[in-house]
């Protein structure tokens, strides 16, 4: 860990007078394997790393910030950073907001993230576990007719932070994945199924999951057809929820929000959604997948309760957006590695499990849609207007049981409105890697289209 | 900008020779050096000024099917002998032994770049992000926030195999893009525009950021009093250049080798067989000089070609990279790239469209007694093994009587490739191009796509006014 703290503290110890400087430095161990017809199609391993350096200078009308990044840990380049970061700085427009973060007293979560079967575990073991699971897919069901990939990956990654404003943090995670595709079906008939699963270690890794994901998952969608179009209720099921959720989330921005982005923007303290849904972004729980102790900026992740019970009850922030606001940061900045610059994010956002688990939602609903998996999200949700229109493959709900898959189909309606029309919140809640739990969702009244 | 190599030549070949030492039919290295410079300005501030440099290098050893692969910052001998090693840790056919390998002198694109983006001042790319705030600020009250995001880099690329590929390519990319969002009694609603070239700063004399800003902020305007998008199936009336994607997603993917070897695609052995419409001539084109998905070698060496997949409705060929083309026996067709050094190539478009057609764009939406015409596309996304696919709108109406009407809220649109192709029953004359950024498997490339003003007898509108 020292070489990385060490580093950024050398950057920082490159500001000069008038100078407020932060150095983001991270460095990543990543093995990713692809198994194919019983051969490994593919096996790249790498190590990377590289930092990110913000330089502010205060001066007239507040303070001006500029940004640099490389690809690399080497001190010449690390150091052209900084003389980079510090040239932009000399162009960006004084703003009276800006400033790097501060330690704001809270203690970061103690949150044991690093699980050492990752390193220990031989490469070959790791390729056998694709192979294993290429072969059980291919025997799994004579449906199957095609398993195009089965990929292993793991990461190992260090992060350090420090600045001239007090802030100094070292923290390190691992993860493992396994995802799997299945094809079932013939020619126009064909359907992909898709396992995955997603742990802190190797040990962790859920097969008879991936297997049995990808296998239902494709297989139950056969003889799907377009259905009709009409007004139905919508079970989401996990994974889809876990997606639905993210983008609710993106818009409980505070960034987005003093901006005017958001859809929620100047509602605190109104019903937002029915009285089931209650909504914390929570990286604290070392359950979750991107569980932290600090933010991107090296403040203490905390939980931040945002909907209760229906009631909108604040946003996040990092340090900007706070100031702009008016309040403190949240301990919710994010950024994409050492190439970028913080902004708001969730990392953990959770709902407080209902009831009932996916069996008794499904029972409750007479005629309905479930849907297995969405298309085109980045394209057909407006996060700013709340307009939502996404491709869609499940199956029907009829009389409280799934029914004929279906396909080539939309479902619509507007975020605003899904939220005051979430029937149910599923207790079946499972970290999924993403940003967000998956549960269960019923959402009433969505206009399904098809023919 | 004459510059030195980014690998010496002996280097590369002691790399190369040793990548094969374990065995093995192939070693590649690619090596490239990347800045990068940005610029946001959001809220009437220039929030954002940054830059950066990637420069690493992937060694690539294929042995049968199987590929190793291992990626490093050090360009030194010492650094990629390291990768060359762990790539090579997966040949384990045997038969290696010592290697010379003899490379030929570089063949290179040389810059084709004007005005190089990084020689050009900031503050003069500064100026530019104001013009466009100004300009999207001015065209209504009702616009209440104006991001402009601009970039550039200049990728230099160097790729050599133990086939004898020897080339060296220098990309530069220029971009700039607005946002709008305005606000009205119904809520918010958003507009975007951007341009993308292979270029230098000099697209800059061309185009007008202040034109751009206009589109961008009239898009989120007239959304103010649009109605909800219609739900079921209607005539739609794509406008020229507002498209593409529309064969990016309906077949562009599912032509990729990658999908066609593994049966994972609806149009697998279906060369030579009527897939479309007999309108449809769609052409896959890395050569177009300054379009988005331009260049001179693709990331494994190979001369970027104009490749023609559906001639008048008939499927003709597939898209290639080295690995699917060998397994065939034929060559690539110049469509290996990546994101960067460290990624793996795989199959991927260039500049994607459909070739124009004979009638008067206007004609088209008189013939149309009640549809949805789409002036702006969103992206999509595709499931290549059902050829199921959908596209977002961001800028539609609703035609009535042949005329267009209504703007209408944003939603997805839902098709079938293979189905909404043969559904093509005219396409005008107004050719444009527009740029994308394609995602596969994880990596990002920058794409170009294209087509004219075309209708589409029938596609499903998800939206929610029935």
């Amino acid at each position: 860990m020292s070489d990385l703290v060490a580093l950024a503290d050398r950057v920082v110890d490159g500001a000069r007078a008038g100078e407020e400087v932060e150095a983001y430095v991270a460095r990543g161990h990543d093995v990713e394997i692809r198994a194919y017809e019983g051969e490994i199609e593919s096996l790249s391993s790498a190590t990377t790393g590289g930092v990110g350096v913000r330089v502010l200078v205060r001066g007239e009308g507040g303070a001006r910030l500029g940004f640099a990044w490389a690809g690399s840990l080497e001190a010449d380049v690390v150091d052209d950073a900084l003389a980079e970061a510090r040239d932009n700085a000399a162009f960006a427009t004084p703003d009276p907001h800006l400033a790097l973060a501060e330690p704001d007293g809270v203690t970061p979560a103690e949150l044991d993230l690093w699980d050492p079967t990752v390193a220990e575990t031989a490469t070959d073991d790791k390729v056998a576990l694709a192979l294993e699971v290429e072969r059980r897919l291919r025997a799994a069901d004579p449906r199957i007719r095609q398993v195009p990939s089965v990929d292993y990956a793991d990461e190992r990654v260090e992060v350090a932070l420090a600045s001239t404003t007090g802030i100094r943090a070292y923290s390190c995670r691992t993860g493992a994945y396994l995802a799997a595709a299945a094809i079932a079906g013939d020619g126009p008939d064909s359907h992909t199924g898709t396992g995955i699963s997603a742990a802190r270690g190797f040990a962790g890794l859920d097969v008879e999951r991936v297997c049995a994901d990808a296998v239902a998952r494709s297989t139950r969608m056969l003889g799907a057809t377009k259905p009709p179009s009409g007004r139905v209720t919508v079970v989401f099921d996990q994974r889809a929820a876990s997606t639905l959720l993210a983008i609710v989330s993106g818009a409980l921005s505070g960034e987005a929000v003093v901006k005017g982005r958001s859809f929620f923007a100047g509602r605190v303290g109104e019903q937002v959604a029915t009285g089931s849904v209650t909504l914390a972004d929570d990286p604290t729980d070392a359950r979750a997948f991107r569980a932290a102790a600090y933010d991107a900026e090296g403040l203490a992740c905390r939980r931040n309760l945002l909907i209760e019970s229906g009631v909108l009850l604040g946003f996040l922030y990092d340090t900007v957006s706070a100031r702009r606001a008016g309040v403190a940061s949240t301990g919710s900045a994010v950024r994409g590695g050492y190439a970028g610059t913080p902004g708001v994010g969730c990392r953990a956002v959770v709902l407080v499990p209902g009831q009932l688990d996916l069996e008794g939602i499904l029972a409750s609903v007479e005629t309905g849609l479930f849907v297995q998996s969405m298309i085109g999200v980045h394209s057909g949700v407006n996060p700013v207007s709340g307009d939502f229109s996404v491709g869609v493959e499940g199956l029907m709900v009829r009389g409280g049981e799934l029914a004929e898959p279906i396909r080539e189909a939309t479902i619509a309606s507007t975020l605003q409105r899904m939220l005051q029309s979430v029937l149910h919140v599923g207790c079946d809640l499972e970290w999924l890697p993403g940003v967000a739990a998956g549960q269960t969702l019923a959402v009433a009244d969505m206009q399904l289209s098809g023919n | 900008m004459a510059s030195s190599p980014l690998i010496d030549p002996d280097v590369l070949e002691r790399v190369l020779a040793s990548a094969l030492r374990r065995g093995g039919d192939m070693a590649e290295v690619f090596a490239e050096d990347r800045r990068s410079s940005s610029a946001v300005l959001d809220d009437r501030r220039v929030e954002e000024l940054a830059s950066g440099r990637e420069r690493g290098a992937g060694v690539r050893v294929v042995d049968g099917d199987t590929t190793g692969y291992a990626h490093t910052a050090d360009l030194s001998q010492a650094g990629l002998l390291a990768a060359a090693e762990v790539a090579a840790a997966v040949a384990r056919a045997g038969g290696g032994g010592t290697r010379t390998v003899a490379l030929g002198p570089v063949a290179s694109a040389g810059d084709r770049s004007l005005v190089d983006p990084a020689a050009v001042d900031k503050g003069r790319k500064l100026e530019l992000l104001a013009r466009a705030d100004d300009a999207a600020r001015a065209a209504g009250g009702a616009i209440t926030q104006v991001q402009v995001s601009y970039g550039d880099s200049r990728r230099r690329v160097l790729v050599a195999t133990t086939d004898g590929v020897h080339v060296e390519d220098d990309q530069v990319r220029t971009r700039l893009s607005v946002s709008c969002v305005a606000t009205g009694d119904t809520g918010m609603q958003t507009g975007y525009e951007s341009v993308a070239r292979t270029e230098g700063f000099e697209v800059f004399d061309r185009v007008a950021v202040a034109d751009l800003a206009q589109v961008a902020a009239n898009r989120a305007l007239r959304k103010l009093s649009a109605r909800p998008a219609p739900s079921g199936e209607l005539p739609v009336v794509l406008a020229g250049g507002s498209g593409g994607f529309l064969f990016h997603e309906a077949c562009g993917h599912g032509l990729e080798a990658d999908h066609i070897v593994k049966d994972a695609s609806v149009y697998t052995g279906r060369v030579g067989e009527q897939v479309a419409s007999p309108l449809v001539t769609l052409v896959d084109d890395g050569t177009v000089a300054g379009e988005w998905g331009n260049f001179a070698f693709d990331d494994e060496g190979r001369p970027a070609a104009r490749n023609v997949l559906i001639q008048d409705g008939v499927l003709t060929d597939y898209l290639w990279d080295w690995l699917r083309a060998r397994k065939e026996g034929r060559t690539s067709s110049g469509n290996g790239r990546r994101q960067s050094y460290q990624h793996l190539p795989m199959v991927r478009m260039t500049n994607t469209f459909l070739l124009a057609g004979t009638e008067d764009p206007e004609e088209l939406v008189a013939q149309t007694p009640r549809g949805v015409y789409i002036a702006k596309l969103g992206g999509g996304q595709v499931n290549t093994a059902t050829g199921d696919f959908v596209f977002g709108t961001s800028e539609a109406y609703l035609i009535e009587d042949g005329r267009i009407t209504a703007p209408l809220r944003d939603a997805n649109v839902i098709g079938n490739g293979p189905d909404i192709l043969r559904r093509i029953d005219a396409v005008a004359t107004d050719f444009a191009m527009m740029p994308g950024t394609c995602g596969k498997d994880g990596q990002s490339v920058p794409v170009g796509c294209g087509q004219a003003t075309l209708r589409v007898t029938g596609i499903t509108i998800g939206g929610t006014a029935t």
